[in-house]
């Protein structure tokens, strides 16, 4: 079989044969919709609420991508200060392990007071700060583990700072930098859902699995859960993408 | 030998390294001079302080005491017509070989065009047996060639003074030997005057015009041999009585800097530099 076919074809096939236990099994127990829904009684809520799936999806996928953003330059940002400066390193880091140790879930009902009414912004927010933690550890031992002699070969030309950071230090931290934004994008997914369930507004996928709850309809909150599913892998190979655009020379051939 | 002009001059430089015990002395009022075009090898024990004599001559790291000069000038920041290529090849894994040897003239200036750029690097690569090679990365090629690749990048922008730091130690004895003789190419192609840190007497005796052999730490210059092969040199140079001898003296001089024998004890008859306590 060859690469291209394997890469496409094994996700399928597992993807199908897994869909096919978790129908016969819920067959064979004979268990209800309300302890356990089949994949087959999640078709026809797709097909009943496409509408509502589109709208919701979309409204989590862009406050998630944005949070993400987000944490992605205030994550470089932190990680090059700790990443330059031993001071800023040694001061900041207990702040950031504290900061990374709160459950977010506790932050939603503050942050949603202290911004009443601002939903798209609250939820942006706790995308960010539920993921830019890996962001800026990695972004700082990535330069602050350079080797000397990369600065030197350049320094003894006459390079200045900025030059060093643009042709080596960020070249050099992107495969740690796309390692770590491999865990951001589904801790931001996670966080914008989060917003969505905990501090309920109206809007996303969190709010379609709230309404389904509260309706209890139950192979409903089943096919939200596949959407998010669906909509985390996506964002992840998004990003897996943008490290083969970027980061590809760190991939060594396959022997 | 030709002193009336050095190319690199230091003048009594001491050196020190700030340590949580207190001062680290490396260097003590060292002194030497390189003639224009020649190569000078600096071997000595280990952690005498030969890779801050090289940061030092390039200007990475400015001295405490003495001074260095380049070319008539005092050396106080790096300049761009110095060459260094380093133990690990500290080749750029997101670039090709080409790109990498290109490097310089990202940041120096060049009186050189974009294509005489080009072709240059074409020219050097093929020189030390890259051709064909420029567009793989550095993490398809063996640690031998990577080493030919930094050096090529380390006179691309045809600088007057290469500084070598131990660029042959971690290879196997054949690649060396090898490379050795690339260096003697390169430089009949095109002079320079190049500073070498070795651990390899073999290496030193078969590349430099002289050889200089610091004390243990703090370091001065303790002993210059004056290398006396003449015409092209071949690795069969390194099998004559001659090179025994010469070998041996050095061998007899880093035992002394180490402390293990005394001049006394020398096998041959050396001539101690003048250098040697110029403070």
């Amino acid at each position: 079989m060859n690469e291209t076919a394997r890469k496409i074809l094994a996700p399928i096939v597992f993807i199908v044969g897994i869909l096919a236990l978790w129908e016969f099994a819920v067959w064979y127990n004979q268990l209800p919709d309300f302890r356990m829904a089949s994949p087959s009684d999640l078709f026809p809520h797709y097909a009943e609420f496409a509408d509502l799936f589109i709208v919701k999806s979309w409204e989590t996928l862009w406050r998630t991508v944005v949070g993400l953003a987000l944490a992605v330059v205030v994550g470089t940002l932190i990680g090059m200060l700790m990443g330059f400066s031993r001071f800023a390193r040694d001061g900041l880091y207990p702040i950031l392990v504290g900061f990374n140790a709160i459950p977010k879930a506790t932050v939603v009902p503050i942050v949603a007071l202290m911004f009443v009414g601002q939903h798209d912004f609250n939820t942006i927010l706790i995308a960010f700060m539920i993921s830019f933690f890996p962001i800026a550890v990695s972004v700082s031992i990535g330069l602050s583990t350079l080797e000397p002699e990369y600065r030197d070969i350049l320094r003894s030309l006459g390079a200045s700072n900025t030059t060093i950071f643009w042709k080596i230090a960020l070249p050099k931290t992107l495969p740690e930098f796309f390692g770590a934004l491999k865990v951001a994008v589904t801790l931001a997914f996670i966080g914008t859902n989060l917003m969505e369930i905990v501090s309920p507004h109206g809007r996303g996928l969190g709010d379609l699995f709230d309404s389904a709850r509260i309706s209890s309809d139950y192979p409903l909150m089943f096919a939200v859960l596949f959407a998010m599913a669906a909509l985390g892998i996506v964002l992840f190979y998004i990003v897996v993408f943008l490290e083969r655009i970027f980061a590809g020379w760190a991939e060594r051939a396959p022997n | 030998m030709n002193t009336a002009n050095p190319m690199i001059e230091l003048k009594s430089v001491t050196h020190a390294y700030k340590t949580k015990a207190g001062p680290l002395p490396v260097l003590d009022a060292l002194t030497l001079q390189i003639p224009e075009n020649s190569f000078c090898a600096v071997v000595g024990p280990s952690g005498c302080g030969k890779s801050t004599l090289t940061r030092l001559v390039s200007g990475l790291m400015k001295p405490n005491e003495g001074e260095v000069w380049l070319h008539d000038q005092k050396v106080t920041s790096p300049r761009p017509t110095v060459g260094m290529a380093f133990q690990n090849p500290v080749l750029l894994e997101w670039r090709t070989i080409l790109q990498n040897v290109m490097l310089p003239f990202e940041i120096v200036k060049s009186p050189m065009s974009k294509a005489e750029a080009h072709d240059r690097a074409m020219h050097l690569l093929d020189l030390v047996g890259l051709a064909g090679f420029e567009g793989k990365r550095p993490s398809e090629l063996s640690g031998g060639m990577r080493q030919r690749a930094s050096l090529c990048r380390s006179i691309i922008h045809k600088p007057d003074v290469l500084i070598l730091d131990e660029p042959f130690g971690a290879l196997d004895a054949f690649t060396r030997e090898d490379l050795w003789c690339t260096m003697h190419d390169l430089r009949e192609a095109e002079p320079f005057t190049c500073l070498l840190i070795t651990h390899d007497l073999r290496e030193s005796v078969f590349l430099a015009d002289q050889v200089i052999v610091l004390s243990g730490r703090p370091a001065h210059a303790q002993y210059v041999l004056d290398v006396d092969i003449t015409g092209k040199r071949t690795l069969d140079d390194l099998y004559t009585p001659k090179a025994a001898e010469m070998l041996a003296t050095l061998r007899h001089q880093i035992q002394v800097a180490q402390g293990r024998a005394t001049d006394a004890d020398a096998p041959l008859d050396g001539h101690p530099t003048k250098a040697e306590g110029a403070a």
